[in-house]
């Protein structure tokens, strides 16, 4: 055991990943010598040589491409998107390729491939530095969608997307890299020493995937939330006092549904929380399926709390981003209901 | 009943000595890291003057020559010579040194107003200034721009006010792009400056897009675009390139090769075995790459790739080969990946040195003016800085109205939007 950071965290799992398996290689913009603009590599070219973990050209649509060329030889490529407002170029390579290689070729050829990106504001970084695009690729049949939200989670996810024989996007909350974060924007820079989850195995490990975890049990309502928003939910639980369960979904795709149906069939209320815009986000995914699955037990209508359905604004980073007071007001709300 | 599934043939081993040698795969790499001594020997240029200059209805093909050479007009000892040297009126040249200077001020103050926490990044262009300022000059005030971040010297030469420049970096009460952009992301719509974006070179082939608007329209305005050397990797500056060489559109495509792509050198970006210059003769683009550093190289290359523009010969490539002689950006350390003593070591000098210094001998500057208009800028620079100040920074001061934030998504806020802005509390 050690203690880590979620960069440390993501670190460890491909270094765990490239000792066990020749098989997996790294590449990205800046990921090699230099170890990756949030360092999420560093010396992982040192220690396995430039072979295995290399500076691509900036051209997320040859990343993905070559990693699915890799994939269909026989490698198991584990991939950098350096920010995931960047991941667009590559969206034909995700969406017609990678997604529906296995699907159109029989099962004959596969698409092995990790994508790790990260994602989520709170860094005033913008409209490109900010955005948290899972919703796009959620939407796509064949891909795989994972969020952590602990360094612990993050090691145990990544080392099973790596593990999984289908294309997985890794998004990674980058305000959670150095440290929790309950999205007062007036809290002070916290880290991961001494958190339970920020002590992380230094070996193999899983997280699996699709399978929810309950981060507080309650009975008053239960919070679906994933990232940063597990965060959020819980300062928003402990400063309004209400007796929430929050599920951190942890993966998308595949989804646990048989939590989240437990869960609200014994709270009878259900608040969605994601820092993606609103329209079209997973959010609605997840109430169509609780409005399906546990109408005659819901005391409330289902309610989200998102991101505005607007660009990722550069000042209000802080009036965008779906902090525990929205969060709050709302999980109130619906307990008056 | 079950149809039987076809059962294919098994694929073939590889075939015993055709393939003895196990293949290789190369990953490019600087000549030297931290900790060792920059070393640009490799680096080998022809001497200023002696680059041909081929008349402006030059083939692609008659003129590989140029994207793989260097064109060069200042020489060591600051005098313009050769075919290159452009005629240019010292006052010109005397302006285009003022702009390159207050870069550097301007560049300077807002790098460490991000430092003292007065906005969250900024990005500076030290040593590409030429690239930027001779370029705008060579161009006509009314012809299209659709630049890169490092750029605030085409801004300056179209006289835009800095103040305005300042309140976007500080995203304060009077950022006409109401608080939405990160820092040096202007747009300018009235300085034919089109909005910059953080999605790398998507500008490169929307340019090409206005120029061709222009040639369809019968207007006599040209369009001129940059991008870094690391960004030619991506598929848009490709899409330029094709859209460029169909349409014969009137559009000069400049390349800033300054070297690196954040901790990336130039070869990750085009494996260093040709010039960028030279990916446009493939498209059958007259292609040039000159030296960056030198403010005459860079104005007559504009001014001839202009004038191709102009009378419907169509765009030209160029590659201006430049120096980053700073960080990427304020979020980077370029001591973890690159040799401590590159700036020093860098062949092709400093653009403002070598236009001081040709100027000075021309007669027309001297030292004393030099140090004094250092002087004026730094003073222009902070009194603007204290004038955006007072309205505000990211920080603190005066702000966008925060209901400003559901305008623009589209022309007009539909039903969820108003919603929400209400939810929000207006
Ligand atoms: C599509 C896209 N991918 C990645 C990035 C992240 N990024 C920002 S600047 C940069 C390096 C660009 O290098 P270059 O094109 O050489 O321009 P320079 O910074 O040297 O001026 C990268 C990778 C981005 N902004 N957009
Ligand atoms: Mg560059």
């Amino acid at each position: 055991m050690s203690s880590m950071n979620m960069i440390q965290a993501i670190n460890s799992a491909h270094a765990v990943m490239m000792e066990k398996d020749p098989k997996v290689v790294v590449f990205g913009e800046d990921v090699g010598y230099f170890g990756g603009v949030f360092r999420a590599t560093e010396g992982l070219q040192a220690k396995f040589g430039i072979n295995r973990c290399f500076d691509a050209p900036i051209s997320e649509g040859g990343i993905v491409a070559a990693a699915i060329g890799m994939g269909a030889y026989g490698l198991r490529p584990l991939i950098e998107i350096q920010f995931a407002d960047y991941i667009y170029p590559a969206f034909d390579q995700l969406t017609s390729e990678a997604a529906r290689l296995r699907y159109r070729s029989g099962g004959e050829f596969t698409a092995p491939l990790t994508v790790r990106t990260p994602y989520g504001g709170g860094i005033f970084g913008g409209q490109t530095h900010s955005q948290s695009p899972e919703a796009l690729f959620t939407h796509v049949v064949g891909l795989k969608v994972v969020v952590p939200s602990t360094p612990y989670d993050a090691k145990g996810l990544l080392i099973s997307s790596v593990e999984d024989d289908d294309p997985v996007i890794f998004l990674e909350p980058k305000r959670l890299y150095t440290g929790p974060f309950e999205g007062h924007s007036t809290d002070g820079v916290k880290t991961w020493a001494g958190h339970p989850a920020g002590e992380v195995p230094d070996g193999h490990y899983n997280v699996p995937l699709g399978k929810a975890n309950i981060v507080r049990e309650g009975n008053a309502m239960t919070v679906l939330c994933y990232g940063t928003m597990v965060h959020v939910a819980l300062a928003a639980t402990r400063e309004t006092g209400i007796d929430a369960e929050v599920v951190d979904l942890r993966s998308l795709v595949p989804l646990d549904a048989e939590t989240i149906i437990a869960s609200v069939n014994k709270t009878g209320r259900c608040l969605v929380v994601h820092e993606a815009t609103y329209t079209s986000g997973f959010g609605a995914e997840l109430a169509a399926i609780v409005q399906q699955e546990c109408f005659y037990n819901l005391e409330a209508p289902i309610d989200r709390v998102c991101g505005w359905d607007t660009p990722y604004p550069h000042v209000f980073e802080w009036q965008y981003f779906p902090g525990p007071d929205r969060v709050g007001a709302a999980m109130k709300k619906m307990m008056e209901a | 009943m079950t149809k039987p599934v076809s059962k294919a043939k098994p694929a073939p081993a590889p075939v015993a000595g055709h393939n003895a040698v196990p293949l290789k795969l190369r990953v490019p790499e600087p000549k030297a890291r931290p900790g060792q001594p920059a070393d640009f020997s490799h680096m080998t240029f022809p001497a200023a003057g002696a680059t041909r200059r081929p008349d402006v209805s030059s083939k692609s093909d008659d003129m590989r020559d140029l994207a793989y050479g260097l064109v060069r007009v200042l020489d060591e000892s600051g005098t313009a010579v050769g075919p290159w040297a452009p005629k240019i009126d010292p006052e010109v040249m005397k302006r285009g040194l003022r702009v390159m200077m207050m870069c550097r001020v301007y560049d300077d103050r807002m790098y460490r107003a991000q430092r003292q926490g007065k906005t969250s990044f900024y990005m500076k262009g030290t040593g590409e200034e030429a690239v930027t300022a001779a370029a705008a000059l060579a161009l006509d005030d009314s012809d299209m721009l659709f630049p890169a971040y490092r750029q605030p010297g085409l801004l300056f030469v179209r006289n835009w006010p800095m103040l305005d420049m300042m309140n976007q970096i500080y995203s304060n009460a009077g950022d006409r792009l109401k608080g939405r952009q990160l820092p040096v992301m202007y747009s300018a719509k009235d300085a034919g400056f089109f909005s910059i974006s953080g999605n790398l070179a998507t500008q490169f082939a929307q340019a090409v897009g206005w120029a061709m608007a222009s040639a369809i329209s019968g207007d006599t305005r040209i369009c001129a675009t940059w991008i870094g050397d690391g960004s030619t990797a991506e598929g848009d500056f490709h899409h330029a390139l094709t859209f460029a060489s169909v349409y014969k559109a009137p559009v000069i495509l400049n390349i800033t090769n300054n070297q690196w792509a954040i901790s990336s050198f130039q070869g990750i970006a085009g494996g260093g075995e040709a010039p960028f210059a030279a990916r446009g003769i493939g498209y059958g683009l007259p292609s040039l790459r000159i030296d960056g550093n030198d403010f005459l190289a860079v104005y007559a290359a504009t001014q001839w790739a202009a004038e191709r523009a102009r009378t419907n010969q169509g765009a030209t490539l160029i590659e201006h080969f430049t120096y980053r002689m700073e960080g990427h950006s304020t979020s980077d350390d370029p001591s973890r990946y690159r040799a401590a003593d590159e700036r020093q070591k860098w062949p092709l000098g400093d653009p403002i040195e070598r236009l001081k210094q040709h100027l000075i001998k021309l007669g027309h500057w001297s030292e004393k003016e030099h140090v004094q208009q250092q002087e004026d800028l730094e003073k222009e620079v902070k009194d603007t800085q204290r004038q955006a100040e007072a309205i505000g920074t990211l920080q603190s001061g005066e702000k966008p109205h925060p209901s400003t934030m559901f305008e623009d998504v589209y022309k007009e806020p539909d039903q969820r939007l108003r919603k929400q802005r209400q939810q929000f509390g207006f």
